[in-house]
């Protein structure tokens, strides 16, 4: 079957085997390989990308339902050059170590902050609550969930 | 660094070098590699516990179109032989990379099947068959010691691997001078490492050259070359091991796994590169597991609390099969468990048992969180029985500040330390007779507050070489290289092997400043065997204790040559020469300085020869510790639990760490983060549970309690700082402290909580129900 998607900007169209999974058309026919697979049941998290703007587990979802959406994936969020707030946040909190989680992360939480512009420490540690970290124990990744939040308010406010 | 000079990078939170690609989502995982020709392999994995296997029917599989290649035990019996463990044992089953005549653990691999992708090889699977005979199973590693229980290697005629004991001091006198024999079961249940990425490889076979190149995620891809080596019967020289990027690891990626093994011989017997990625569920029942070991403890005490030995006999669940360290890590719990305190005799009895289950081996502290988690529910106990202040018992049995470098009881010598600086700053924060008055206050109101506290002190920076099992490859020891380039920018080669620590970013930190260079002209390269010169790996929080020390000593071979050739161009003697800022300046007076380009410019450079001067700028050095450091500190937490529910909430989590030397406090903190939460969620949250058939119950995410952020407190660090005096870095390991300290504390916590119910121990992960029950059971009795 063929499935049209835009992903990062960019329309595509690819024919495909109806039962590959989203992340798997993501890393093998897109060759955006940013996303991870971490467990395959939308447990972890780490296959986290946008569709439509929301954050969705990309290992439960088959490529043949995605088509005409647009997808972000982690390679989609630098602007002109400019990391987004989001990804810099992670890098000046120390939100990451070994890095698997991350792409996740990010595309979580761009998801949450376009919801929630001012998130409370009891609300990111709820919304992260499908993305697992085994590296931070989750305290920078907050504060780098928190940084972001900070400088976007901030952006919007000069805007 | 001359005196005078302040350093720039260490000891500031100098933010990682390692993230722009990461957060950009160009780090190269090893499934990200995608190699022309490339086919996948996917295991086929026993459902049962313990089964002869009669037949396995792979036709049906073979003919699926794509299918290239489907092998069983059969096809591998004589061509590979058993696979390796490092750690001395008496019983060593053979153990083929697929399983031949039996399988004896949920998930052990019977057959491989390969083509030309990932969907059509699992669907490849679907059509084997294979024809199992169950057997019966043992998983309780107690009930294996039974004389009727069921043997998993006929060959040794019972279900023990080894049986060790170790006896120092007059443990026999203790027992009979002691007021009281403290007596109690422990258990550390079993977990399961979960490093985020699971494992992979990617196996590339060059014909022509006979040339092996093998991508795993590995902690260690020094040491898996020479293991494969020996497996594959390859020299080393013709194979090239790379660890790309590694989504953690935690201990479980330092083996050496079946499906590394199978990855590269497929890809030599078929001449096509080849991948293996392992699925979560195959990661939760085929990925090492960590603890397991139930101990029994009878320590001798005085009225007054002092503790005069410490006994113990240690039930260690070996699985199946020994991995590369499965029966070393019960050796270190034994070795550490008298902890802080001045213990003058110790005895612990070592039995290892074979069970239908995965082996364990090395995870976050492995050995050192089971040692202190005997050490600090010993002083718990202490405490209880005599009705003493658990702090208070703990200051009164630590060893003093004087007596360091201090040799305990089982012959270890801890470097430095100074525990109770620690111990004050952890009460202080938590400001313990206020919150110990609340808590007497809020039991009269049904309010169940308790306080944690663990007092740990932990094995790192491994070490003199005798210290690892000498049949191990590799040594204590790790190796750097420094060089120099033509535009004085320098690479760094590390023989650590990081995957998330940060070393890329210290180890530049410390070059940056010892050369007076800028952090960006640092370039630090890992993980591949072709590049770096050999090196042992990453592992037992040593990157930096002894990997750092290797690089210093690099750097100071870079720096005397340096000096030499500047010397020869300011004619100002070598010893009275600094680097500073981007020069080679007299230490007396930094104005008088040559820049560095025009140093590296006579050494490289045709025009300017310096006689008797090696041209070039590229130095090596490999480490070998004198002995290994001791970190310690102290975690206190404060916790809330529901008596109606069992739920345990914190109220405060602080931890108090001394890891020596801070080269970068942001990395720091982010290890001792981690550790904390993997220490928690063995203390509240995981456990690896087999049923009784064998049948693994947590084999998926959903079933194995990793811990979310809504689980997980907010950790509050502080430091102290006793440097070690045993590296040139004065750095002691921080990698597994959090692991070590928090398990403990938070177990201690919630059993002063409970205290009043009269619930003196209760076994891990301490469930809601688990505890509710406990609480119900106190309430009828």
């Amino acid at each position: 079957m063929r499935v049209t998607v835009t992903i990062n900007g960019q329309r595509r169209s690819d024919e495909i085997e109806d039962r590959l999974l989203l992340v798997h058309y993501l890393r093998e026919v897109a060759q955006l390989t940013g996303t991870h697979v971490g467990c395959e049941t939308s447990l972890c998290g780490a296959c986290t990308v946008l569709i439509n703007g929301k954050a969705v587990k990309s290992c439960t979802v088959l490529a043949a339902q995605a088509e005409g959406v647009e997808i972000t994936t982690v390679e989609g969020l630098v602007k002109d050059g400019h990391l987004h707030p989001v990804q810099e946040g992670f890098w000046e909190e120390h939100g990451l170590q070994c890095g698997f989680c991350t792409p996740g992360m990010l595309m979580l939480t761009t998801d949450l902050l376009s919801r929630n512009p001012d998130p409370s420490e009891a609300e990111i540690r709820h919304a992260l609550d499908g993305n697992l970290c085994r590296c931070t124990g989750y305290q920078h990744i907050i504060n780098a969930v928190q940084y972001a939040a900070r400088k976007m308010r901030e952006t919007r406010k000069s805007a | 660094m001359a005196a005078g000079i302040v350093p720039k990078f260490v000891g500031s939170r100098v933010k990682r070098r390692e993230d722009p690609r990461l957060i950009s989502g160009n780090g190269t995982y090893v499934d990200d590699i995608k190699l022309p020709g490339m086919l996948a392999a996917v295991m086929l994995r026993s459902p049962y516990g313990h089964a002869k296997i009669n037949s396995i029917d792979v036709e049906a599989a073979k003919k699926l179109p794509g299918v290239v290649a489907v092998l069983t035990g059969e096809d591998i019996r004589g061509k590979l032989p058993t696979l390796i463990t490092a750690a001395p044992a008496q019983n060593v089953p053979y153990h083929p990379a697929l399983a031949q005549d039996r399988v004896r653990f949920v998930g052990e691999a019977v057959a491989v099947a390969v083509a030309i992708d990932q969907y059509t090889a699992q669907d490849a699977l679907d059509l084997i068959e294979v024809d199992y005979d169950p057997l019966p199973v043992i998983t309780d590693p107690e009930k294996a010691l039974e004389a009727d229980a069921p043997v998993i290697h006929e060959q040794f005629g019972n279900n023990i691997s080894t049986r060790a004991e170790v006896k120092s001091g007059e443990i026999d006198r203790a027992m009979r001078e002691a007021d009281r024999i403290i007596k109690f079961r422990l258990v550390n249940q079993r977990l399961a490492p979960v490093p985020m990425e699971p494992r992979g490889a990617v196996a590339q076979w060059n014909p022509g050259s006979e040339y092996l190149t093998l991508w795993s995620s590995t902690q260690g891809p020094h040491l898996l070359r020479s293991y494969l080596a020996e497996v594959l019967k390859l020299p080393e020289h013709r194979m090239r091991v790379i660890a790309p990027e590694v989504g953690g690891g935690f201990g479980c990626k330092l083996n050496v796994y079946a499906e590394e093994v199978m990855t590269a011989y497929l890809a030599m017997l078929l001449n096509k590169p080849v991948k293996w990625i392992e699925r979560r569920r195959e990661n939760l029942a085929t990925t090492t597991h960590g603890r397991d070991l139930i101990t029994y403890i009878e320590a001798p005490v005085k009225n007054d609390g002092t503790i005069l030995g410490l006994k113990a006999r240690f039930i260690c669940d070996m699985g199946a099969y020994l991995q590369l360290l499965t029966p070393m890590v019960p050796g270190f719990a034994g070795m550490m468990m008298t902890g802080c305190y001045k213990v003058p005799a110790m005895a612990f009895e070592q039995l290892m048992v074979f069970t239908n289950k995965m082996a364990p081996d090395a995870y976050r502290g492995a050995g050192r969180p089971e040692a202190c988690f005997i050490a600090e529910r010993t002083m718990d106990m202490i405490a209880l029985e005599l009705n003493l202040d658990p702090a208070e018992i703990r200051r009164k049995n630590f060893i003093p500040k004087e007596a360091f470098p201090a040799q305990i009881a089982s012959g270890l010598i801890y470097d430095s330390g100074d525990y109770e600086p620690a111990l004050d700053l952890a009460l202080k924060h938590i400001d313990y007779p206020k919150v110990r008055a609340e808590q007497a206050e809020g039991r009269k109101h049904g309010r169940y507050i308790g306080i944690g506290i663990c007092s740990y002190v932990e094995i790192c920076g491994i070490g003199p070489s005798p210290m690892l099992p000498p049949s191990m490859k590799g040594g204590g020891w790790e190796s750097a290289t420094i060089r120099m380039e033509p535009d004085s920018k320098v690479t760094v080669l590390t023989g650590v092997s990081p995957h998330g620590q940060g070393q890329e970013t210290s180890f530049a930190q410390l070059v940056a400043d010892e050369l007076g260079i800028g952090i960006d002209d640092v370039t630090v390269v890992h993980g591949d065997t072709a590049i770096v010169q050999y090196g042992t790996g990453t592992f037992g929080s040593r990157g930096t204790s002894v990997g750092g020390a290797a690089l210093m000593m690099a750097v100071q071979k870079l720096q005397a040559k340096m000096k030499k050739i500047a010397s020869t161009m300011m004619e100002v003697p070598p010893d009275q020469l600094t680097f500073n800022n981007g020069t080679i300046a007299m230490a007396s007076d930094l104005t008088k300085s040559i820049p560095l380009q025009r140093v590296v410019d006579a050494s490289y450079g045709h025009k300017h020869p310096i006689p008797g001067i090696e041209p070039g700028l590229n130095e090596a050095g490999f480490y070998e510790p004198t002995a290994c450091t001791f970190p310690f500190g102290t975690h206190a937490c404060v916790v809330e639990v529901d008596a109606d529910t069992g739920v345990v909430k914190f109220l405060r989590y602080v931890a108090v760490d001394d890891c020596g030397r801070i080269i970068n406090p942001l990395l720091v903190e982010g290890q001792v983060h981690g550790g904390i939460a993997q220490g928690i969620a063995q203390a509240l949250y995981e456990e690896v549970i087999y049923d009784e058939n064998g049948q693994l119950l947590t084999a998926t995410l959903m079933d194995y309690a990793v811990p979310k952020a809504e689980m997980l407190p907010h950790y509050e660090l502080d430091s102290t700082v006793t440097p070690s005096p045993i590296n040139p870095l004065g750095v002691k390991g921080v990698g597994e402290a959090g692991t070590i300290g928090s398990t403990p504390c938070v177990v201690s916590g919630v059993l002063d909580a409970l205290k009043p119910f009269g619930i003196k121990n209760l076994d891990m992960p301490l469930k809601p129900e688990k505890i509710w029950r406990a609480i119900q059971a106190a309430r009828k009795a």
